[in-house]
């Protein structure tokens, strides 16, 4: 049941296009006060459709939709208590910053001096104070953006939607962008619904993130949780990279797992896994590059331990991406240049040893 | 796309058809009307050609000036009337469901298929005394009359007398929002097709309604095309000359019709050039304000 702490409850909501388009599948969750929520998947997924709901510009097939509490069914977007700050900005091309960000308090007959007041503030929020007489195509992609932030958050709202606010700017500015959204979340307490492709910004940015592919959320968890412990190969596979074996179960010992992994058995043997819940069958194995260790001579105190050659290696600056093949098995390791030249004797062609702890294996069972 | 420019030759080939078109059935036409705007019309009505301006100072004597007036004001009514038809019809093309746009463009457009001339005499037979529409009222009224007459009170209803719909500027203005519809539908709906939808939801969002959002967002956004849909409206209505003169009465000539009667009736070629091109210079003018207009908007504040 919702209790005070849920500002948004999604029930059971089905959004379907015609007779075979289901864009959104019996999605149920709860999205709590002053809390930066995430609605990450690939294109496609449902995701936008789910905070157009959020915002009326669609209904749903079936379900509901409470936004503190109300019932939303029937409640037109211009009749709802929150925002949303579009992918393509929507900052209105014939108006000023003021009158752009002054619109909405002008439609809801505030008085003029609050106005003035009130779009002071916003756009004194977002840094945009000495712009507010310029029109929309005197300004930078960035600073359109922040249009369209002061624009929704002078509205006060309840709850503030964005859809994919990030896309469109280069890839510094997007960093950027990302602390200052999160500062600005803080600062004002309004609850953020973000839309994003991107898993680095939901991760960076969101306390919580529903991971969506197909219509339904796989999972919904904060950030490290999701990271670290994704609950099927969907996940895992989205949320940064993951090297991914097919294995079987073929045991159970005190608390754990014993996995067969086809194309590592001849070589680690069974797998022995943490895992509470009942396992059978097809299951996935999967280990995170960056939890991978390189070392020239065998690490015999590792349990879980290989060797390799090396394919290839690609350089980013900040780190390595060591590609490695053992017979069938094709690993990534992630390497940090934590000095310089700190892998020097990691090339191409070499073998190296791997290995990498028990407890950092997932098992992934759908 | 920008190599076939550089191309002299394929430039020059494909651009000559047209070019000569042009030259040799308009511009040249165009300096020939010119030259006799400035002759003088012999006792035959043939042209003597000579420079003086006396066929434009009779253009703008009063009685000419009141024709002018006259079709200026005919046009600006049209224009008006198309718009206030028109808008809502192009929005409505707009916002409709993809696989019906087409077959609605197809409807605005269908009209051109037929016949100019034909079209207007269709407004005849409908405006005309005993005319479609006045047969329509007067079955109507008889209905009435009949329904009135149970209740003994049927003389309430007088005599059925058809309305003169025909042969006057009413009728003019009728055809001619009939006739140059397409012409203002097509840009607009042209601009709001355009239009990023995300404006509208952006007012909405922010708590206007769809009235509030039509005025303060989806007109200002389409005033480009509501201009130019409304310019080319009111300049092709103001050079009309079919329509007045099969529709309009004694009291709705307007300076196509003056002009048709120089170059016929009259035999006064060189006035009718002078008046041709006093339409023309009124046109430019209009397009320039239009364009300053446009210019001053796009340029930093």
């Amino acid at each position: 049941m919702p209790d005070s702490n849920t500002i948004i409850t999604i029930r059971n909501v089905v959004k379907r296009f015609g007779s075979s388009v289901t864009a959104v599948n019996d999605v149920s969750l709860d999205i709590r006060r002053g809390e930066f929520f995430a609605l990450l998947g690939p294109s496609g997924c449902g995701k936008t459709t789910l905070l157009r709901m959020l915002a009326g510009f669609e209904s749903p097939s079936e379900g509901e939709i409470l936004i503190d509490g109300e019932d939303m069914d029937g409640v037109e977007p211009n009749k709802r208590s929150v925002n949303m700050v579009f992918q393509s900005y929507a900052v209105f091309p014939h108006m000023t910053v003021h009158q752009n960000v002054a619109y909405g308090l002008k439609v809801a007959g505030t008085p003029k001096g609050e106005i003035n007041q009130r779009v002071g503030e916003a756009l004194a929020l977002v840094q945009l104070e000495s712009m507010a007489d310029r029109k929309p195509d005197q300004l930078s992609g960035g600073q359109r953006q922040r249009v369209a932030l002061a624009r929704a958050l002078v509205k006060k709202p309840k709850v503030l939607l964005l859809d994919e606010p990030l896309s469109a700017l280069d890839a510094k500015l997007r960093e950027q962008m990302q602390l200052e959204l999160v500062r600005l979340q803080k600062s004002v307490g309004i609850t953020f619904v973000i839309v994003t492709h991107d898993q680095n910004e939901a991760l960076s940015m969101a306390d919580r993130i529903a991971v969506m592919e197909h219509g339904n959320v796989l999972q919904l968890a904060p950030p490290a949780e999701l990271y670290e412990y994704p609950n099927c190969r969907f996940v895992a596979d989205f949320i940064g990279k993951m090297n991914l074996f097919d294995g079987q179960v073929v045991g159970a010992r005190d608390g754990r797992v014993v996995v067969r992994v086809n194309a590592l058995s001849d070589r680690v043997g069974d797998l022995e896994l943490p895992y509470d819940g009942e396992a059978r069958g097809g299951v996935g194995v999967a280990i995170r590059p960056e939890k991978l260790r390189l070392s020239s001579s065998e690490p015999v105190d590792e349990p879980v331990r290989l060797r390799t050659r090396i394919m290839e290696v690609v350089y980013y600056g900040d780190e390595n991406h060591v590609f490695l093949e053992a017979g069938e098995a094709k690993f990534t390791a992630n390497l940090q240049n934590v000095s310089r030249g700190a892998h020097a004797g990691v090339v191409r062609g070499e073998d190296v040893w791997i290995s990498w702890r028990q407890e950092d294996t997932l098992l992934l069972t759908s | 796309m920008e190599s076939w420019r550089n191309n002299r030759l394929v430039f020059a080939v494909l651009a000559l058809p047209p070019t000569a078109w042009l030259v040799i059935f308009f511009t040249v036409p165009l300096i020939i009307m010119w030259v006799y705007s400035f002759a003088e019309r012999g006792p035959q009505g043939q042209i003597e050609l000579a420079i003086n301006f006396a066929n434009y100072a009779r253009a703008i004597e009063w009685i000419h000036l009141g024709i002018i007036w006259k079709s200026i004001w005919i046009a600006a009514v049209t224009t008006l009337i198309t718009f206030l038809i028109g808008f809502p019809l192009a929005m409505g093309i707009a916002f409709a469901p993809a696989r019906w746009k087409n077959v609605l463009l197809l409807l605005v457009i269908l009209p051109f298929w037929t016949n100019l001339l034909i079209r207007t005499y269709a407004w005849i037979a409908v405006l005309r005394t005993r005319g479609f529409l006045n047969f329509g009222l007067e079955w109507a009224h008889e209905k009435l009359t009949i329904l009135f007459g149970f209740f003994g009170t049927a003389q309430v209803m007088g005599e059925f007398q058809p309305l003169e719909l025909l042969y006057n500027q009413k009728a003019v203005v009728i055809g001619l929002v009939y006739v140059y519809l397409p012409f203002l539908v097509l840009p607009i709906y042209a601009t709001i097709e355009k239009l990023d939808k995300s404006y509208l939801e952006a007012s909405l969002d922010l708590g206007a309604g769809h009235w509030r959002t039509l005025f303060s967002v989806t007109m200002p956004l389409a005033l480009p095309g509501i201009i130019s849909g409304c310019l080319l409206a009111f300049i092709l209505s103001m050079g009309t000359f079919l329509t007045p003169a099969l529709l309009g009465g004694t009291d709705s000539e307007m300076i196509g019709n003056l002009i048709a009667r120089q170059f016929s009736s009259s035999r006064d070629w060189p006035f009718g050039s002078a008046l041709s091109f006093l339409l023309l210079y009124l046109t430019f003018i209009i397009l320039w304000v239009r364009a300053s207009l446009a210019g001053r908007k796009a340029g930093p504040l």
